[in-house]
């Protein structure tokens, strides 16, 4: 494992670590929801380094597509702003 | 002609990710949503592609998943950009007006008419 | 060559910060949704330059994965802006 990609580790973390803050603390949810598809992005990154592909597929199909669907159709039926 | 094949797959990467790298100094430096969203659709369209071709380049056995890969995005890409920038103008972001370019101004008052049509 | 595939990474990694920064940064929801279609365009090149480091076609079907399914939020985070869905 080269130089660079503990770099990019490092920071995958640190944009795990903001992420996570912004679901847990923004008042507006839809930026709740694009927070949590950015956690899965880098988290299927962090899948392929640690070399188990089929789990970086997996959570590709289920983080990115099917979370973010029925969050935003939740969204919708309910109310966007957290009071 | 390894050698070659080689040499022109590494150029091929580096102007891909050369493009990556603009297109996202784009989207930190640009004024309002929808000069934002020419700069990062566009140029990181561009920089995908540079990359897996010349990824393609360097493995040749890689190349046709790689074809189907850059099917997709030139797909995809487009119509994300599009959406975006119809849900953006549909619920009411203005761009920002400059007087010396009247387009901006008659894109905003087209979107309003289009948008009373409708209802 | 090892030191080539080192730059690109780090030059992908700073595209990727910047990215984030307009995330951190952006006003309305649409800036962060532009934002979020942004980084999922790097990180399939990302997972590329990744498959050709570790020599594994397996890798690249991940990154396949990602342009078939990665635009569908994008586009149903702005049909709900639009007020459609």
């Amino acid at each position: 494992m080269s130089v660079l990609t503990v770099l990019i580790v490092v920071l995958g973390a640190i944009f795990l670590v903001v992420g996570a803050w912004y679901v847990l603390t923004r008042k507006d949810l839809l930026v709740a929801t694009i927070a949590s598809s950015i956690i899965s992005l880098i988290l299927s990154v962090f899948f392929l380094i640690l070399q188990a592909p089929d789990v970086a597929l997996t959570e590709a199909t289920v983080g990115v597509a099917l979370t973010t669907i029925i969050f935003v159709v939740t969204i919708r039926n309910t109310k966007r702003m957290e009071e | 002609m390894e050698t070659v094949l080689q040499y022109l797959g590494y150029f091929f990467i580096s102007v891909g990710a050369a493009f990556l790298l603009l297109g996202s100094f784009g989207i930190l430096r640009m004024p309002d949503i929808y000069s934002r969203l020419q700069a990062g659709t566009k140029a990181s369209t561009m920089g995908s592609l540079g990359m897996l071709f010349g990824i393609g380049f360097l493995e040749p056995q890689w190349l046709p998943k790689i074809i189907v890969i850059m099917i997709f995005i030139l797909l995809s890409n487009p119509i994300s950009s599009h959406a975006i920038a119809r849900g953006s103008c549909k619920s009411g972001i203005k761009p920002k007006l400059n007087e010396t370019v009247n387009s901006y101004k008659r894109i905003a008052e087209g979107c309003e008419e289009s948008i009373k049509k409708e209802e | 060559m090892d030191l080539f595939l080192e730059i690109i990474l780090g030059v992908v990694a700073l595209a990727l910060i910047l990215s984030f920064v307009r995330f951190v940064k952006g006003p309305t929801a649409a800036d962060r949704v532009v934002a979020l279609d942004t980084m999922s365009v790097t990180v399939i090149s990302l997972l590329a330059l990744f498959a050709f480091m570790f020599h594994r076609i397996i890798y690249i079907d991940v990154s396949l994965v990602y342009a078939v399914l990665g635009f569908i939020g994008v586009l149903i985070i702005a049909r709900y802006l639009e007020g459609g869905i």
